[in-house]
C-alpha cells in the first residue's frame, strides 16, 4: 500500500470493470522495435528504492526497473516473475522459490538467491526507514538453499505471504552490501532486473528509462520510457495536444469534455477503469475533538458523497464506503452507511456538546469555535474541489473548515510524519491482497508508518491479526467483512470515493490490453509499427 | 567623473547594510515561537521545522549576535543549504555549475529580461518619438489608448490569453520550457533556434508592459524637451529636422528614461514569478515560487539578498551612465 | 471649492475615471443585494456552464455562479486596495514628512531606507514576506501596504522640502507652534494633492498585486472569491471555460483603468505643480 498522489495512477491493481474487449495479442515483427513512450506525470519520485518510498510516483518508476519474485496476471492470479515456480508446504508455513536462472543485473552480474536474501535482510533491518517491514517480520527464517533456490519459513500461517514476495523488490547485493541503504547511490541511480534501466534523471524535468537488452522476458520493443514532470494537468494536456507527450492521466473534465473531437478520436485512445485506490478524509485521533465518535459520524452525515462523485469526478467514479474497492471479493456492502443527512449531523453535534453557536453561525464550546483545517497536497484540483465541497457542507451545519494546500514532500515530511494535522484529504493505493494491517493496526503509529492518524481499536487489531493467519478465502472474507463493519461504525476515515483511472495514450502504441490490473502491466510488449514511430534518436 | 563614481559607491554602503537589516528583519518574522504549545496540532510551522530554523539562523541567541552572524554570512555569500530534499547549497541552485551556462537559473532569467529590454528599446523609442513629434495625431491617440489599456491589464492575464492563442490554437510557439525534449539531438544552430522559439512568448509578454511604460514616458519627456529653448535655437540655426530631433532632443529626453530603467533593474534578476510559472521557465522566479511553497527559507533569503545586491550594482551602473550623459549631475 | 469642482468636471479623463470608480465602489458595496446567488453555493449539476440568462458570466468548476463571485470579489479586491493603500500612504507620509522637514541626517537615513526597500523587486519582496508570515487576505493587505510606501515618501519629502521655507511656515513658527503642529496642521494639508493622486494610482497597483498573488494561490484563500482566484481556475480550464479567464481579467482591467484615469486626470489638474510620479 502506498500513497496515491494522483486520483488515477496507471500502474495499479484493480478488478475488471474496464471497457475494451480482450484483444488477441498481435505478434509484432522485428521492425517494431524502437520509438519512445513519453508520459507526463505530476509527481516526481523521491527515491527509487521502493522500500524507502511511500509515494506512488516512486513505486511506479521502480516497478519498471526492478522485479519481484512474483507478479499478478491479467485475471489477478499470481504468476512468477523472478521466481519460475514455488512450492508451499502443506502447513502453509514454508515456501520454496525456484528462481529463474537466466536473469542478470544491468551490469551483467547474474541474479542469485543471495540478492533476495539481501533484500529481505535490509527490509527487516530496524535501521532501514521503511513503512513496509511488517510483512517480512512475520518470517521466522529465510535461507539460500543454492544459487537459485530460496526458502522462507513463517512462524505462523501468513496469508499475504506470497503476495509480499511480489512487493519486495529484489536489490543487487553486490552493489549495496556493506553500506547503509539510504545513503547508497542506488537511491537515485537505480540498478535492477526489470524491463527498463535508468538512463538519466534530471530533477524537476524528466527521468529517462531505456530498454534493457538483458531483460529475461525479452527486450522491450520500445527503446525508451521517458517520464516528464509537469506539475499540473492543464499544462500536461497542452503538451499532449502538441504531441510532446504521448500519455497522461486525464482529469474527469478533460476526459468528458475535451477529448471527444475528431482530432482526439483519430490520434489517441482513451481507457477507463476503477482504480485500486480510494480517497478519504482522515481525522487525527490525537486531536481531542475528533476522539468523540459522534463528531466524526456527524461530519460523515453532513457530507453528500454522491454530490462529490458527480461534481468532482463528473460521475467517473464510485462512492467509497470501506477501505476496499467495490465489487472486489473482500468488499462488504452491508456496513453502516452514512447517507447525506444534515439533520442527523446537527443532532449528533448537539449531543456531543456543540450546541451553542456564535454570531457567524459557527458552533462553540468552552469558548472555542469548531474550526479546523483540512490539509491536502498541492497540484491536485480534484482533492481541492472535494475539500471545498466538504467545507461548504460543513458550514451548513455550523463547522468552519479551512483548507490548506501543501507541497507533497513537505506535507509528508513535516506534517504527516510528525502527526501535525487535524484532518487530511488524501488517497491510498491498495493491494490485491485484503490485508490492511499497516494502515489500521494500533502498533503502526511510529514515525513514517502508515497509521498516522493514531487509530487504535482492539477488535480491529484482533481481526487484522486473524485475517493474516488463515488461507481459507471464505474465512478471510468473513473476518474482513467484520473489520469493515467496525471501521464503518468508528469512522476513523470518511471514505469518499474510488476514482476511475482515465489514461489517454497515443494511438501509435499497439498491444495495449486493458485488464483488471491496468494497462501498463505489459508495457514491455507494447510496440509501435515502424512507419508510425516518432522518435528515432533517443534523447 | 571618477570622483562621482566613488561617491556613489560610498553611498551604496549604507544601502547594503540596509539590505542586510531588511532581510534580517524578515527572518525574525518566522512563525512559531519556542514557547508554542506542543499540543497545538496545526501551527503554521511544525515545532520540528521551527527548531531547524532556529538552529540554522541562531534565532534563540541575542539579536546582536544573530545580526552579526547573518552579516558575516551575507558577505561571504554563504546562504547555506536548501531545506528541500535535494539539500544542495543555495548558491548552486541559482548558479548550477553542473549544467550548461545557458541553463543556469540566473542566466535564464537574465537572458529573458535582457532580450525583452532590447525589444522594449527597439519598439518604445520610435513609438514615443513619433507620438511626441506629432502630438494628438491619430498615431498618438491610438498608441496612447493602447498603452493605457495595456498598462491596466494584468500581465498574467495577457500571458494566458496569448499562450492560448499562439501556442495552442495556432501552434506557432512551444507551450512551456526553454528547450525541447529532443534538444540534445539537434544541431547547434537548431539548438539556438529552439531556444529562441521557446523564449519568444515570455519575452514578448514581459516586453509589452515595458513598451507601454517607456513609450509613454518618452513621449512626455520628448514633448517637454521639444518645447524648450535650446530646440528653438537649434531650429533657428537652420539645422536639419532630423538632427534637431535625434541628436538634440532625443538625447536629452532619454535622460529620465535612464532613471526609469535603473528602477526596473530589480526585475532583471528577480525574474517574474508569474511568467515563469505560466510558461514553465526554470529561472529565478520559478525557483523562488517553489522555495516559497516549500518554505525553503535558506533559498528564499539567498534569493532576496542576491537580487538586492545585483540590483544595487545595476542601479550604480545606471547612475554612472546617467552622470556620464548629463554633466549637470556630475557638477552638483 | 466650486472652481476646483468645475476644473475637475472639465477634465474628461477625470470624469470618466471617476465614473468608473464610483460605479465599482457602489457595486462592491451592494454586492449582497446585487448578487443573484450565494457566492459559495455549490451546484454540481451546473458545472462549467457558459454564460447564459441564468448565469450571465457562466459557472465555475463547482457550479458556483461566476457573476456573484465576481461581485464579492470586487469587494475583496477593493478592500485590499483601500487598506493596503491606506497603510502605504500613512507610512509614506510619515517617512516623507520627517525626512523633508528635518532634513540633514534624518533625511539621509530615511532616504537610504527608501533606497534599500526599492532595491528588492516588489513582487519578490511580497512573496518572501508571505512565505514567512503565511498567506491570507489580512497578511496580503499588510504586506502590500508595507512595500508600497516608498513612492509616497519621496513625493511627500519633495513637497516638504519646497514648502518648509515658505512664509506661512515661518509665520507659524514665529507664533510659537511646535514641530508636530507645523508638520501636520500647516504643511501637510498643502502637500496632500499629490499624495491623493498617488493614493488613487496606488489602489490600481494594489488591485493588480492582489490579483497576482491570488492567482498564485498566495492571496485570498478559497472559498472566498477574488478576481485573481477565479483567474487561477481559468488557467486550469483555459480550453473549455473561456469565461473564467475573460471576465475577471476584464474586471481587473476596468478597475485599474478607472483608477488610473481618475488619477491621471487629477494629476493633469494639479499640474504644473506636480511632476513626480508614483513608482
Amino acid at each position: 500500500m502506498f500513497f496515491n498522489i494522483a486520483p488515477s495512477a496507471l500502474i495499479l491493481l484493480i478488478i475488471a470493470l474496464c471497457c475494451g474487449a480482450q484483444a488477441t495479442e498481435n505478434a509484432p515483427h522485428n521492425s517494431a522495435y524502437g520509438d519512445a513512450f513519453v508520459i507526463g506525470v505530476i509527481g516526481e519520485p523521491s527515491v527509487l528504492i521502493p522500500m524507502l518510498a511511500t509515494d506512488s510516483a516512486s513505486h511506479d518508476i521502480a516497478s519498471l526497473i526492478y522485479s519481484g519474485l512474483i507478479k499478478y496476471d491479467t485475471d489477478l492470479r499470481i504468476i512468477g516473475d523472478l521466481a519460475e515456480s514455488w512450492d508451499i508446504s502443506p502447513d502453509g508455513l514454508t515456501i520454496i522459490f525456484h528462481l529463474r536462472k537466466d536473469v542478470v543485473w544491468e551490469d551483467g552480474t547474474p541474479f542469485t538467491a543471495d540478492d533476495v536474501l539481501y533484500g529481505f535482510k535490509t527490509i527487516t533491518d530496524p535501521s532501514t526507514p521503511t513503512a513496509y517491514a511488517e510483512e517480512y517480520k512475520q518470517v521466522q527464517s529465510a535461507e539460500v538453499l543454492d544459487a537459485h533456490t530460496f526458502r522462507v519459513t513463517y512462524r505462523q500461517p501468513y496469508a499475504p505471504a506470497l503476495t509480499s514476495w511480489g512487493n519486495m523488490t529484489v536489490l543487487p547485493r553486490h552493489l549495496l552490501e556493506g553500506s547503509s541503504i539510504q545513503k547508497s547511490p542506488l537511491v537515485r541511480k537505480a540498478v535492477g532486473t526489470g524491463p527498463f534501466r535508468l538512463k538519466e534523471w534530471v530533477p524537476g524535468e524528466k527521468l529517462t528509462l531505456v530498454a534493457s537488452p538483458s531483460y529475461f522476458d525479452g527486450r522491450p520493443y520500445l527503446d525508451a520510457y521517458i517520464c516528464r514532470f509537469i506539475p499540473d494537468p492543464a499544462t500536461q494536456f497542452l503538451e499532449l495536444q502538441a504531441g510532446t507527450i504521448d500519455c497522461m492521466s486525464l482529469t474527469p473534465l478533460q476526459y468528458s469534455r475535451q477529448t471527444n473531437s475528431s482530432y482526439f478520436l483519430q490520434h489517441f485512445q482513451k481507457f477507463t477503469y476503477p482504480t485500486f485506490s480510494y480517497t478519504y478524509l482522515a481525522f487525527n485521533f490525537l486531536h481531542p475533538w475528533f476522539q468523540d465518535k459522534r463528531v466524526r459520524q456527524a461530519i460523515a452525515h453532513a457530507i453528500n458523497r454522491r454530490e462529490i462523485v458527480d461534481g468532482v469526478l463528473l460521475g467517473l467514479g464510485e462512492v467509497a464506503t470501506s477501505p476496499y474497492v467495490p465489487h472486489t471479493w473482500p468488499y462488504n456492502p452491508n456496513v453502516p452507511e452514512y447517507v447525506y443527512d444534515p439533520q442527523r449531523a446537527i443532532q449528533l453535534l448537539d449531543e456531543a456538546g456543540w450546541h451553542l453557536r456564535d454570531n457567524d453561525g459557527v458552533r462553540i464550546r468552552d469558548g472555542k469555535r469548531f474550526e479546523f483545517t483540512i490539509l491536502t497536497n498541492m497540484g491536485n484540483t480534484l482533492r481541492l474541489n472535494t475539500a471545498t465541497i466538504i467545507q461548504w457542507r460543513l458550514a451548513q451545519v455550523g463547522i468552519k473548515v479551512n483548507i490548506r494546500v501543501i507541497e507533497w514532500s513537505t506535507l509528508i515530511n513535516e506534517f504527516i510524519d510528525k502527526k501535525r494535522f487535524e484532518a487530511l484529504l488524501l488517497g491510498w493505493s491498495i493491494g490485491v491482497d485484503p490485508d490492511q494491517y499497516d494502515i489500521w493496526h494500533s502498533s503502526k503509529t511510529g514515525t513514517k508508518e502508515l497509521n498516522f492518524i493514531s487509530y487504535a481499536n482492539t477488535d480491529v487489531d484482533r481481526l487484522l491479526e486473524a485475517g493474516r493467519r488463515t488461507f481459507d478465502m471464505a474465512e478471510r472474507k468473513r473476518i474482513y467483512g467484520e473489520f469493515q463493519k467496525i471501521i464503518a461504525e468508528d469512522v476513523p476515515y470518511i471514505f469518499l470515493y474510488v476514482p476511475y483511472a482515465l489514461p489517454i495514450v497515443h494511438r501509435r502504441f499497439q498491444n495495449i490490453q486493458p485488464a483488471p490490473i491496468g494497462i501498463t502491466y505489459n508495457i514491455h510488449r507494447w510496440y509501435v509499427p515502424r512507419e508510425m514511430q516518432r522518435y528515432r534518436l533517443i534523447p | 567623473m571618477l570622483f562621482y563614481c566613488f561617491k556613489r559607491l560610498l553611498g551604496m554602503v549604507p544601502v547594503f547594510f540596509g539590505v542586510t537589516l531588511l532581510s534580517f528583519f524578515i527572518i525574525q518574522l518566522a512563525p512559531g515561537k519556542p514557547t508554542d504549545r506542543l499540543t497545538d496540532l496545526n501551527p503554521r510551522i511544525t515545532p520540528e521545522a521551527r527548531a531547524r530554523l532556529e538552529q540554522y539562523y541562531g534565532l534563540d541567541k541575542p539579536i546582536i549576535i544573530q545580526y552579526v552572524a547573518w552579516l558575516s554570512r551575507v558577505v561571504r555569500f554563504d546562504f547555506g543549504t536548501s531545506f528541500s530534499s535535494d539539500a544542495r547549497p543555495v548558491l548552486e541552485k541559482i548558479w548550477d555549475r553542473s549544467v550548461p551556462v545557458l541553463d543556469r537559473r540566473l542566466m535564464v532569467t537574465f537572458l529573458i529580461n535582457v532580450i525583452s529590454f532590447v525589444l522594449i528599446m527597439i519598439v518604445a523609442v520610435p513609438v514615443g518619438v513619433l507620438a511626441a513629434y506629432r502630438p494628438h495625431s491619430w498615431i498618438d491617440r491610438i498608441t496612447s489608448v493602447v498603452v493605457f489599456v495595456g498598462f491596466a491589464a494584468p500581465k498574467f492575464w495577457i500571458a494566458l490569453l496569448l499562450m492560448m492563442l499562439f501556442s495552442v490554437t495556432l501552434g506557432w510557439f512551444p507551450i512551456s520550457g526553454i528547450k525541447s525534449l529532443h534538444y540534445a539531438s539537434l544541431s547547434e544552430t537548431a539548438q539556438y533556434l529552439d531556444r529562441l522559439r521557446h523564449l519568444a512568448l515570455p519575452v514578448f509578454v514581459s516586453a509589452c508592459g515595458g513598451i507601454a511604460g517607456i513609450s509613454r514616458y518618452l513621449r512626455a519627456s520628448m514633448l517637454e524637451t521639444l518645447s524648450s529653448d535650446f530646440i528653438v535655437t537649434a531650429r533657428a540655426k537652420g539645422l536639419p529636422e532630423s538632427t534637431v530631433v535625434f541628436r538634440h532632443a532625443l538625447r536629452n529626453a532619454l535622460l529620465p528614461i535612464i532613471t526609469l530603467l535603473g528602477l526596473s533593474v530589480p526585475g532583471f534578476v528577480a525574474g517574474s514569478v508569474i511568467f515563469e510559472t505560466i510558461f514553465g521557465i526554470p529561472g529565478m522566479g520559478q525557483l523562488s515560487y517553489q522555495a516559497i511553497m516549500m518554505r525553503d527559507y535558506p533559498v528564499i533569503m539567498g534569493l532576496l539578498c542576491i537580487t538586492a545586491l545585483l540590483t544595487m550594482i545595476g542601479n550604480l551602473i545606471a547612475d554612472v551612465c546617467y552622470a556620464y550623459s548629463d554633466p549637470r549631475i556630475r557638477m552638483r | 471649492m466650486n472652481e476646483t469642482i468645475h476644473m475637475i468636471l472639465r477634465n474628461r479623463l477625470a470624469v470618466a475615471g471617476g465614473g468608473i470608480v464610483l460605479l465599482l465602489c457602489s457595486v462592491a458595496l451592494c454586492a449582497p443585494i446585487l448578487a443573484p446567488y450565494d457566492c459559495n453555493a455549490i451546484d454540481v449539476t451546473a458545472i462549467l456552464l457558459p454564460p447564459s440568462v441564468h448565469h450571465p458570466c457562466g459557472t465555475d468548476e463547482l457550479g458556483r455562479d461566476v457573476f456573484s463571485r465576481m461581485l464579492f470579489g470586487a469587494r475583496i479586491s477593493l478592500a485590499v486596495g483601500f487598506v493596503a493603500v491606506g497603510i502605504a500612504t500613512v507610512l509614506g507620509v510619515l517617512v516623507g514628512a520627517l525626512a523633508g522637514y528635518y532634513g540633514r541626517w534624518i533625511d539621509s537615513v530615511l532616504m537610504r531606507w527608501v533606497d534599500t526597500m526599492l532595491c528588492v523587486p516588489d513582487i519578490f519582496l511580497i512573496l518572501t514576506v508571505i512565505a514567512f508570515i503565511g498567506e491570507g487576505i489580512v497578511n496580503v493587505m499588510a504586506v502590500i501596504g508595507a512595500t508600497s510606501w516608498m513612492g509616497v515618501a519621496r513625493l511627500v519629502r519633495a513637497e516638504f522640502l519646497s514648502l518648509k521655507e515658505r512664509e506661512f511656515v515661518l509665520a507659524a513658527r514665529a507664533a510659537g507652534a511646535g514641530d508636530a503642529r507645523i508638520i501636520f496642521l500647516h504643511i501637510l494639508p498643502n502637500a496632500l494633492g499629490p499624495v491623493f493622486v498617488s493614493a488613487i494610482l496606488g489602489v490600481a497597483s494594489a488591485v493588480l498585486l492582489e490579483s497576482a498573488l491570488s492567482f498564485l494561490g498566495l492571496g485570498v484563500q478559497p472559498p472566498d472569491p477574488s478576481w485573481g482566484n477565479i483567474l487561477m481556475e481559468g488557467k486550469d480550464n483555459i480550453e473549455i471555460a473561456w469565461w473564467l479567464s475573460v471576465f475577471p481579467g476584464l474586471a481587473i482591467l476596468v478597475t485599474v483603468l478607472g483608477y488610473n484615469m481618475l488619477g491621471e486626470g487629477l494629476e493633469d489638474i494639479l499640474q504644473p505643480r506636480f511632476k513626480n510620479r508614483r513608482y
